[in-house]
């Protein structure tokens, strides 16, 4: 009988000691049984073990049970690929090659995900950005469209390979990296004044996501909990980020089929979101509201009973807006069986977020995690089966509907109390996984402290990371033309991936 | 050729950019925008005329005389066609075919000119833009034919002027086969205009655009020529359809072009409207109703063909 993962909660920190380190084919093992009863890998990362080892870790969530399992083995140069068996990891694999040069042997296809310089010198390659072994199709009707990395639109920089045979695309190879600014190995050593900044741009679109898992990552080190208050305001704070980039996406969709009218009032009103987020922290992305401990701005009453107003007033807006996309068959013949992906293909590989409720996966870590207000307060899941645009259009206007009455059910009855409590030390040796619903999906923060308990790893996945294949998936078979509509219907960023 | 037949070319020369401005407001109206200036477009042409271009060296000539030899027919386009009851300076028998194959002649450049810069983005354009007109033209002609045969005349100022200055021949007599003549050519005019539900003249998303990614690479005074000449399109491909449909005869030329020429405006505003009210097309369902313009031509020439 090999040792078990180790059962842990979202956000409880336990000794590194207690993570059984396992041999090659019990690591295996213990990562395939998991996964076949429901678990799927959150993160997967490398860590220094010291004589030239490494150790990986890898964080299992089962969301049906709203249980984290972590487990670990030693590796030198090479170990077992998993990504055959599950393809969830294919990613995490190439990360450790690329960060570490560690290869996972038998890997189907091992090349960089961000080239990003090498963590450790020795045995990593350097690689040279853009220069990979891209997949190609070959034959006289196939032609190749390269895009990027440079964008039309000035949104961040990507590199996208279409595979064609007229307007018809086999397959998109999508190579990021370019975004990669090295904020996991800025992070290490903390934490320290400039974490928190570093945390908060993380994805400049999920401050308040990265930040809170951020925040309950280090509450859990110090054994601590954020007031009642700080929590409630971290969950409105959250869930209008979320409404204000649903709402962002609504309108962009529109846009990109030509639909004026919800593209005009969905991108006003994803600025009165933001401005309500302003109107608590002054910053409309949220910077600078959630610090460990708490939160930085409390929300009086007069500024609650504003925001109420605010909130009441879009929420009316907005329905009118998105109500209008669904009557409309000029824009639901766009949107219906486009980019469609199928719940084997979410499940097999694990994405997260809206992506993962389009396909009809109840998978929400507000509801399988709960953390912070989320305990006391569930947000109903929402999801839709189709798997397509449609669905992921759909599935966010159904959150926005419910984001908006947990807010008013937040700024209705706040907590009374502090908003920010003083965090004791760090506790030394100890590995913390946190899971938070982000806008975009699943942020996974796994923090690793060293003997005076400062960070000696912290790992960050972003939702993106779990989704960028779907959207590679989501091409197949579909016409180019529609490709901008499939991606904005994804709108994954770029620099969560690249870190 | 008497003076008064160039009041319609003057008119086209000064005023199609201002069809554009009225389209974009039409637009912000419906979005809740102030919208342009309403001089805009002359800004942006003005604008482009003073600056320079710069060329890729994988294009030869025929990437800089594109824009060129399109302006270039589309002024001779606007030539033939009258407004309304006013007639065209250039007006012979059979002029409809030179209509047709003007047209043809602006885009066959346009396609060259970009596949002449090897761009993958330009090539796809082209290639959307040559099989989506294959489908346009056949609409167009046929139903330049079914209106010939109604009046009995081959000539663009003839055949206007005969159903805007006798309705009791044409629109009473014949009214369910020119509704589709002008419902046809009402599709054919936002397609050839890169219109929405056909193709989207604001979006910047290469893969998705059909004429605005042909035009990608070109600049100043190049890109100065394109929009203009593109604004003429829509001025010459409106001012038939206006043409059709505004049976205003007073006997006054100026008159009667002034009356064509606020009826271009309300068309404007109908392409505005149509285009804040509906999505565009899947760029596959685009050829059905391009089909379908062709066969609604087809049905209004076998109307008339048929003896009663």
């Amino acid at each position: 009988m090999s040792p078990a993962p180790l059962e842990t909660r979202n956000a409880q920190a336990v000794p590194i000691a207690d993570v059984p380190d396992l041999g090659d084919e019990e690591f295996r093992d213990a990562i395939l049984t998991a996964v076949s009863l429901g678990s799927r890998v959150s993160a997967l990362f490398g860590h220094p073990a010291g004589e030239g080892k490494l150790r990986l870790f890898c964080v299992l969530a089962n969301d049906e049970l709203g249980s984290l399992a972590l487990l670990s083995r030693q590796v030198e140069r090479r170990f077992m690929s998993l990504a055959n068996d599950c393809p969830g990891v294919h990613l995490f694999e190439r990360e450790i090659f690329e960060q570490w040069g560690v290869e996972p042997h038998g890997h189907p296809w091992l090349k960089p995900v961000r080239f990003q310089p090498p963590l450790v010198a020795a045995g990593a390659r350097a690689s040279q950005i853009g220069v990979a072994n891209f997949f190609r199709v070959e034959g006289e009707e196939v032609h190749e469209v390269a895009v990027g990395p440079v964008h039309a639109g000035v949104i961040e920089p990507g590199h996208f390979r279409f595979q064609c045979h007229g307007e018809d695309v086999f397959h998109l190879e999508i190579s990021l990296g370019y975004q990669h600014r090295g904020v996991e190995r800025a992070l290490a050593g903390g934490p320290d004044k400039r974490t928190i900044h570093y945390i908060e741009t993380l994805a400049g679109d999920t401050t308040i996501g990265h930040a809170v898992a951020h925040c309950e990552t280090l509450e859990a080190l110090a054994g601590a909990e954020a007031p009642a208050r700080a929590h409630a305001i971290r969950g409105i704070a959250l869930e209008l980020e979320r409404l204000a980039n649903h709402t962002g996406d609504l309108g962009a969709l529109a846009n990109d089929v030509g639909y004026l009218p919800t593209a005009s009032y969905c991108g006003r009103l994803r600025g009165d979101f933001l401005n309500m987020t302003a109107a608590i922290c002054g910053s409309r992305f949220g910077r600078g509201l959630v610090r460990p401990g708490g939160v930085a701005f409390d929300v009086e009453p007069a500024r609650s009973a504003e925001l109420q107003g605010r909130l009441a007033r879009a929420m009316r807006d907005i329905r009118g807006a998105t109500g209008l996309l669904w009557e409309t068959p000029s824009v639901m013949a766009r949107f219906e069986e486009t980019g469609t992906v199928t719940r084997e293909t979410c499940e097999k590989l694990g994405f997260v977020g809206v992506a993962a409720r389009a396909c009809g996966v109840g998978r929400d870590a507000r509801q399988d995690f709960p953390l912070g207000m989320f305990r006391f307060s569930q947000v109903p899941v929402m999801t839709w089966h189709t798997g397509d645009v449609f669905a992921r259009a759909f599935v966010r206007a159904l959150e926005v509907e419910s984001s908006g009455k947990f807010i008013d059910g937040q700024l209705k009855a706040l907590p009374a109390g502090p908003v920010l409590a003083a965090l004791p030390e760090r506790a030394p040796d100890r590995i913390v996984a946190t899971l938070v619903e982000g806008w975009r999906g699943e942020v996974c923060h796994v923090a690793l402290t060293d003997e005076r308990g400062r960070f000696s790893r912290y790992k960050v996945v972003d939702p993106s990371f779990h989704n960028w294949t779907g959207l590679a998936l989501a091409l197949r078979g579909q016409q180019i033309s529609d490709f901008p509509l499939c991606n904005k219907s994804f709108n994954l960023s770029y620099c969560g991936h690249d870190l | 050729m008497s003076p008064a037949t160039l009041i319609p070319p003057i008119l086209a020369l000064v005023l199609a950019p201002f069809l554009l401005a009225i389209v974009n407001r039409t637009k912000a109206a419906f979005a809740g925008r102030r919208g342009q200036p309403w001089l805009q477009q002359y800004y942006d042409l003005a604008k482009l005329l003073r600056k320079g271009a710069v060329y890729s060296r994988t294009t030869t000539w025929v990437f800089r005389a594109g824009p060129i030899v399109s302006l270039a027919a589309v002024l001779v386009a606007t030539a033939i066609v009258p407004l309304g009851g006013a007639r065209a300076p250039l007006s012979f028998e059979g002029d409809i075919v030179l209509l047709a194959y003007l047209l043809g002649v602006v885009r066959f450049f346009t396609v060259l000119a970009a596949l002449d810069t090897g761009s993958p983005f330009e090539g796809m354009g082209a290639s959307r833009e040559v099989q989506f007109s294959a489908l346009a033209e056949p609409a167009l002609l046929l139903g330049l034919a079914a209106l010939a045969r109604l009046t009995g005349k081959l000539s663009l100022s003839e055949i206007v002027a005969t159903i805007s200055g006798d309705p009791r021949a044409t629109w009473f007599a014949e009214g369910p086969a020119l509704v589709f003549v002008v419902v046809a050519l009402a599709i054919v005019f936002l397609a050839e205009n890169a219109r929405i539900p056909v193709d989207d003249p604001n979006t910047h998303l290469e893969l998705t655009m059909i004429h605005e990614v042909m035009v990608l690479d070109h600049g100043g005074v190049d890109l100065a020529f394109i929009e203009y000449g593109a604004a003429l399109k829509l001025w010459v491909l409106g001012s038939i359809v206006v043409g059709l449909v505004l049976p205003v005869r007073t006997g006054a030329v100026l008159v009667d072009a002034l009356v064509t020429v606020l009826g271009l405006g309300a068309l404007a505003v109908a392409t505005g409207a149509v285009e804040s009210s509906m999505a565009r097309l899947r760029l596959l369902r685009v050829p059905q109703l391009l089909v379908g313009a062709g066969a609604f031509s087809a049905l209004a020439l076998i109307f008339i063909l048929m003896p009663r």
